[in-house]
């Protein structure tokens, strides 16, 4: 049941210099695919490109066929309150149940606050985010 | 002190080649009876050490290589008696494996004198103070040069490498007159003692430099000269001879190779052939007098011309007039030599990456930068950035724990950089302007 709200993020490899983002950002574009939300970690002269897409299958496909290294991760996504203490309660409840966020990252707009996270363990971070009454946002809600 | 050993470097040179002869028939004889390496070397090729009968016959000897180096890791190339060795030092071969070089008593003391010679030839005596700048340890450079300028009997400071503005300092604090490093470190030594606002000309007793360990050209010399206020003098050796044995004179035309030291012969490295007095071509180094580790013929992979011309010092022993490079792919970075297959051999060692690099050396300020770029294989591809970093820092612990110099680690996608072989020349890009 609570499987529907493991989300597939994709993960790409990407060289730190101009133009880079542009034609992965490109490739996404020509292939009709949407980001929901996108987050950069750098390390010295290369990045990990993390994105939501609507069609990560297809995304991962196009991409590796454009030489792109690409992984498909497992997060969640949690519905915030758009308003101070929204983010409090969630890490609370991950503290609570001693869960440990690897990264986050999250976008606001169109009346809903969505943090993004990959943690330790995924399975019991959906069950102690649920039984503390919060949303998630669920696969099919992306695509 | 205009001389360190009168009789010697004042012979005529039919003088010096009478006895390279004399030496040349003793090291042959003493390697074939001792060394089983060239035992079966000479007999292999037909030579006995009583065919040697006239200098040019050193090139019917078996020659050495590094691979022959490689080989024999890490003592099958001593001769005995082993309890009469000393001292080891330890330099970079071509792949993982290093290159143990062995002294006995007597080694040291030639080589000590063989620099201590050269050191006087600059117009140095006991009066100086040596600042040596040059890396102490399994480094031959730091210790030969201390040696030698003890064995001089002028005074020497053991600075070592680094710390650049202490070195400023004791240039300050103590009459040091002479300072040993590489000719980039001297740079940057300017640079910092500028930026301390202290004059090497005017607030320190500095007044020649003895460098080497690196290549460098005539307008870096310039800019030493110009900026440090010295006389730069540029220095040659190498661990598998010793270490730094031979300096340029008071005239700094040329380095002079000790005849009694060295017997070095230049050849096109094409045909085998001698080349011409004066004619550039590849070195081939025997010395004539080391116990422990003598290396016939050894081909030391740098290019040279040699003259016996005779020198405006009042010196017949030859010249190496410049180094203009390598017959292989080595490179000098910090005075540290280094081989391509070096890394290529550390990356097999890392499933993570594949085996497809490519190094980039420049200069930042006055200091080396090495920089080396491997594909992340896409198996090891994972979205935990930590873990990439470590793959990283994997990489870059290993290749200085093999090439002894910090290096930049920048990995990239796979397929991404020049493959194989055949395009060697861009697995390296040497951006620096010697």
């Amino acid at each position: 049941m609570s499987e529907r709200y493991i989300i597939e993020q994709i993960s790409m490899f990407c060289k730190n210099e101009p133009g880079r983002l542009a034609s992965m950002a490109r490739v996404l574009e020509e292939n009709g695919i949407n980001m929901l939300a996108l987050s950069i970690a750098e390390a010295n002269d290369f990045g990990v490109v993390r994105a939501l897409v609507d069609k990560s299958d297809r995304a991962k496909e196009v991409l590796t066929d454009m030489g792109f290294m690409v992984k498909v991760t497992e997060v969640i996504g949690v519905n915030m309150r758009d308003e101070p203490g929204g983010l409090t309660c969630i890490a609370t409840t991950l503290a609570d149940a001693d869960i440990n966020i690897d990264y986050a990252y999250a976008y606001s707009g169109k009346g809903a606050a969505v943090l993004i996270l990959r943690v330790s363990d995924t399975m019991v971070a959906v069950k102690a985010i649920l039984d503390a009454g919060h949303e998630l946002l669920s696969r099919d809600q992306l695509g | 002190m205009p001389f360190f050993n009168h009789a010697i470097e004042t012979l005529r040179r039919s003088e010096i080649e009478e006895m390279q002869l004399k030496l040349l028939r003793a090291q042959a004889r003493r390697m074939y009876e001792r060394s089983p390496f060239y035992h079966a070397r000479m007999r292999e090729v037909e030579v006995m050490p009583d065919d040697i009968t006239r200098l040019d016959d050193v090139r019917r000897l078996p020659t050495t290589k590094k691979t022959d180096l490689r080989d024999n890791y890490p003592d099958k190339l001593f001769v005995p008696p082993l309890e009469k060795i000393v001292r080891y030092h330890v330099s970079s071969g071509t792949t993982g494996q290093p290159t143990v070089v062995a002294y006995t008593r007597n080694d040291i003391e030639m080589w000590s004198e063989s620099l201590a010679r050269a050191f006087a030839s600059t117009g140095m005596g006991e009066s100086d103070v040596i600042q040596v700048a040059n890396g102490y340890g399994l480094f031959s450079g730091g210790m030969g040069m201390h040696y030698a300028g003890e064995k001089l009997g002028a005074t020497v400071l053991p600075a070592g490498t680094g710390n650049t503005r202490r070195q400023v300092q004791f240039m300050m604090d103590l009459p040091v007159t002479c300072i040993a490093c590489t000719p980039s470190y001297m740079l940057q030594i300017a640079e910092v003692a500028q930026s301390m606002g202290v004059s090497l000309q005017d607030d320190t007793r500095l007044e020649r430099g003895i460098l080497g360990a690196e290549p460098w050209s005539d307008s870096m010399k310039a800019k030493i000269e110009d900026e440090a206020g010295i006389k730069a003098y540029n220095c040659y050796g190498a661990s598998e001879l010793s270490g730094p044995l031979f300096t340029e004179c008071e005239a700094q035309d040329g380095i002079h190779v000790w005849g009694d030291m060295a017997l070095v012969e230049i050849i096109d490295p094409d045909t085998g052939e001698a080349c011409a007095d004066g004619e550039k071509g590849e070195m081939i180094v025997t010395m004539l007098q080391k116990e422990a580790m003598p290396l016939l013929r050894y081909r030391i992979g740098d290019m040279s011309s040699l003259s016996w011309d005779p020198c405006e010092c009042g010196r017949e022993h030859p010249r190496l007039m410049r180094l203009t490079g390598r017959v292989d792919d080595m490179m000098v970075i910090r005075g540290i030599n280094v081989f391509p297959s070096q890394v290529e051999h550390l990356l097999y060692e890392v499933p993570e990456v594949g085996k497809n690099f490519q190094i980039v050396v420049d200069r930042v300020g006055n200091l080396d930068t090495m920089l080396i770029k491997v594909e992340l294989e896409p198996e090891a591809f994972t979205d935990d950035i930590l873990k990439l970093r470590h793959i990283n820092r994997q990489v870059a612990d290993g290749l200085k724990a093999v090439l002894n110099i910090k290096v930049e680690v920048q990995l990239v996608g796979p397929g991404t950089l020049p493959k194989g072989e055949s395009e060697k020349a861009s697995r390296v890009i040497d951006k620096r302007v010697m």
